[in-house]
């Protein structure tokens, strides 16, 4: 018999025997990793994240967390998750028709706090934390040629580093710029909300160190999930909502000049 | 007929050669695709796992409190203003020393780098941070320990 | 308070290196030649433009040889050149980059390969039996094995070249409007996102590829002693004239367009041409690679010149067009890099020298085309014979 009918029988003869949860778990069985499937259920979570801008207080352990439980590469072009300061200088009534830009930094992406002298004085300051937004409707897996980069069923967007031929086209259509070329393997990367983490019931390294509780994970698909309550009390926004992307990462009291 | 064959018998050729190449293509493709691909999506599906496979470095603050390690620090920060400051914020990754106290040896901490990150007086945090102070002056050359110590610092 | 040296206001942090080199600037470049040659040639076989007749063969190879060598710079660019076959194992359908490999081996095999072997079958008979030493061995593997040149026999491959010729225009438009496509559906990226890319990219494709033969042409008849045929060169210079036109309207409707609209980016493009483009953009493509050609080529076509007049604004302005089209895909592939999706900085492009992406690798790829030309030239002699009418 040849090998995709065979298969096709033990499929379906799994299908009907099985409960659709043991189905779903087959495949790991059939490659060798049964503990893997009971446990986490990828079916029940939708990953997205809460990240409240008036809680952060720019400490930058967050960006230090992910450094050391990912594996990122030290150098000051390479994060999975930074902050940024954004200072939007104050409209001078002598002056009122000047076209100011906001002022933004983020010295080693936030990892070592940020200066407490201000680039200008008086102005309205405020921390964002940035990282990937693991878009419903991404833009940097539409463009993936082989499948190397993916939203799994559970809504976070991963890169599989054995498959990636290191093109750099989910770069360049990731309009937020979360991603980077880990230069040690050639390959594409960026925040992976810790799946390796959240899959065992811990929460994000980010998540894990921020003393004020701006960043909160969240799973869309538990009722009880405290990101229900948190999006339905804020005024909540994402980052270019004109793209449509389908951001998951949801920001409270994000200013308008935030990019 | 035959003389159309004839005189189009290259092109016949050509287009076996073709069909050939195509068989061929497809042919080694069952056996260079890899294994779960396209099961849940256009990915290979052991990139679930291998990603999930990943070392933890940080154990989470659930696993300081527990099973007589340090429930006393655990207790005196849940009365006190850093109850939900994570140990691991302070301390930095301490998954080893989770899984093997005696191998990782918890972090020391450099007091005044480490607080003032959080409470210099820096005017882009937000208003409501109302724990925020000129380091420099407050301290008077006395380490922050002093007057705060870090699992209660109110008292 | 920027801590990367290059950087001047804000980035995010990981813009600040560029992705994509001069490789990639290379690409479209090379396959632009590809598209252009070949719809040079078509115009004499499917639009009877019998002027052009003398070039038909030459752009053909010219094609073919650019078209071999332009997955190099590819090659070079990527983080793992050894898995690029995945994008053939498992192409992802809707990546406009997954889906143009498809579209360079259609174009390849089915139009290019094929013609050229039903163009040159003659002559590869006639060397697989007379030819001397490893050339007859290669001459009868080309043969497949079949020596039958009669009449009747050249007659259906004339029938059949034209309609892989006639199929071939769409496939050499879609061929370069690809190219365009995977710069234009960019919608991270106001630089390149707009539905004109696709056109600008082929118009720009076109131009260079005449330019392009018009300039082998006129350098193989001299090293090959060969007459030059003007009329060809005068009709040659004529479509470079009238392409060049609509590639210039184009490209200042984008323009036009933009600066009309003034959305949130245009403030941070606006200001990276007139400071870090300036020269590559203002001075250099529309400049010197669009207004002097094209005022170059006017003159031609409006004044009565003497041929040796001719010849030398010809050769100028197919130089300077050449390098106009090379600073328009620079100008897309580094300048879209060159700015912060936050509209609040501005990085700069660190081209090393003899590494994997830098500007000895470049410059040997720009070159390779010409030495594979060289060959394919020796292999299949574009001029040799007529080819037997009619048509």
């Amino acid at each position: 018999m040849s090998l995709d009918r065979r298969q096709f029988l033990v499929d379906g003869t799994m299908f009907i025997l099985l409960t659709g949860a043991a189905t779903r778990a087959w495949p790991f069985i059939e490659q060798g990793r049964p503990q893997d499937a009971p446990g986490y259920d990828t079916a029940s979570h939708w990953w997205a994240m809460f990240i409240d801008v008036e809680k952060c207080i720019g400490c930058g352990r967050c960006v230090d967390a992910c450094k050391v439980e990912n594996d990122v590469p030290p150098e000051p072009y390479y994060f999975r998750t930074w902050v940024e300061r954004y200072t939007i200088p104050p409209v001078d009534p002598e002056d009122a028709t000047a076209h100011q830009l906001p002022i933004v930094d983020s010295p080693n992406g936030g990892r070592d706090g940020f200066p407490a002298e201000p680039p200008i004085e008086g102005a309205k300051s405020f921390f964002v934390p940035k990282m990937c937004n693991h878009c419903a409707d991404s833009p940097c897996t539409q463009v993936c040629p082989v499948g190397a980069t993916f939203q799994g069923p559970d809504g976070v967007v991963l890169v599989d580093k054995t498959y990636c031929v290191g093109c750099r086209y989910c770069v360049q259509a990731c309009p937020y710029g979360c991603r980077f070329l880990d230069p040690r393997t050639n390959t594409a990367d960026k925040c992976t909300l810790c799946y390796h983490r959240i899959t065992k019931g811990l929460t994000t390294a980010c998540c894990e160190v921020c003393p004020t509780q701006a960043r909160v994970l969240g799973n869309l698909r538990n009722p009880d999930d405290p990101i229900h309550q948190l999006l339905r009390e804020h005024k909540v926004h994402v980052l270019k909502p004109d793209l449509a992307t389908g951001a998951k990462l949801y920001y409270n009291g994000l200013d308008g000049a935030v990019r | 007929m035959a003389q159309v064959l004839r005189d189009a018998e290259h092109l016949v050729r050509l287009a076996l050669l073709f069909l050939a190449g195509g068989l061929f293509f497809l042919g080694i493709r069952a056996f260079l695709v890899p294994a779960g691909f396209g099961e849940f999506g256009h990915f290979r599906t052991g990139a679930l796992q291998d990603i999930r496979d990943r070392p933890l470095h940080f154990a989470g603050r659930d696993s300081c409190g527990e099973a007589d390690c340090h429930e006393d620090v655990a207790a005196e920060l849940a009365n006190d203003s850093h109850a939900r400051v994570g140990c691991e914020s302070c301390h930095g990754a301490l998954a080893a020393h989770a899984a093997d106290p005696e191998i990782a040896e918890a972090a020391a901490v450099d007091e005044l780098d480490l607080c003032s990150r959080c409470h210099a007086s820096n005017p882009a945090r937000p208003a409501s941070f109302t724990q925020q102070v000129e380091i420099e002056p407050h301290r008077e050359e006395s380490p922050c320990s002093e007057c705060h110590p870090a699992h209660e610092p109110s008292s | 308070m920027h801590t990367v040296p290059g950087v001047e206001g804000f980035m995010y942090p990981n813009e600040m290196e560029l992705q994509w080199s001069i490789m990639i600037v290379l690409y479209p470049y090379l396959t632009g030649l590809v598209a252009g040659a070949f719809i040079l040639a078509s115009l004499e076989r499917v639009f009877n433009v019998a002027a052009v007749k003398p070039t038909y063969r030459l752009a053909l190879l010219t094609a073919l040889a650019f078209m071999l060598i332009a997955p190099l710079p590819l090659q070079l660019h990527l983080g793992h050149p050894e898995r690029s076959f995945e994008m053939f194992l498992t192409p992802h359908r809707t990546s406009a980059m997954a889906m143009f490999g498809f579209v360079y081996l259609w174009y390849l095999l089915a139009v290019l390969v094929i013609e050229i072997w039903l163009e040159f079958r003659p002559h590869i008979v006639a060397q697989a039996q007379t030819a001397s030493g490893l050339l007859r061995p290669l001459y009868r593997v080309l043969t497949l094995g079949s020596y039958n040149v009669s009449p009747r026999a050249l007659e259906i491959d004339d029938r059949v070249g034209r309609f892989v010729t006639v199929i071939g225009i769409p496939s050499a438009f879609l061929l370069h409007g690809y190219v365009g496509f995977i710069f234009g559906s960019v919608k991270a990226n106001p630089w390149w996102s707009t539905p004109l890319m696709p056109v600008v990219f082929l118009f720009s494709a076109i131009v260079s590829g005449i330019a392009a033969v018009l300039l082998i042409y006129l350098v193989y008849c001299k090293l090959a002693k060969i007459p030059i045929d003007m009329p060809c060169v005068d009709s040659m210079a004529k479509y470079l004239y009238y392409a060049f036109l609509v590639d210039f309207s184009l490209e200042m409707l984008d323009l036009i367009h933009r600066i009309y609209v003034a959305d949130e980016s245009f403030r941070s493009l606006d200001f990276m041409v007139n400071t870090k483009l300036y020269g590559s953009q203002v001075v250099g493509q529309i400049g010197l690679g669009t207004l002097l050609p094209i005022a170059l080529l006017a003159l031609t076509q409006l004044v009565s010149l003497s041929i040796r007049a001719r010849k030398r604004l010809y050769v100028a302005a197919g130089i300077l067009t050449l390098v106009g089209i090379f600073l328009m895909r620079w100008n897309v592939v580094i300048g879209g890099q060159l700015f912060s999706k936050s509209f609040l900085g501005y990085t700069s492009y660190k081209m090393g020298f003899a590494t994997r992406e830098g500007l000895l690798p470049a410059l040997i790829v720009m070159v390779l085309p010409l030495l594979v030309l060289w060959v394919l030239v020796r292999l299949f002699p574009p001029m040799e014979e007529q080819r037997p009418a009619p048509h």
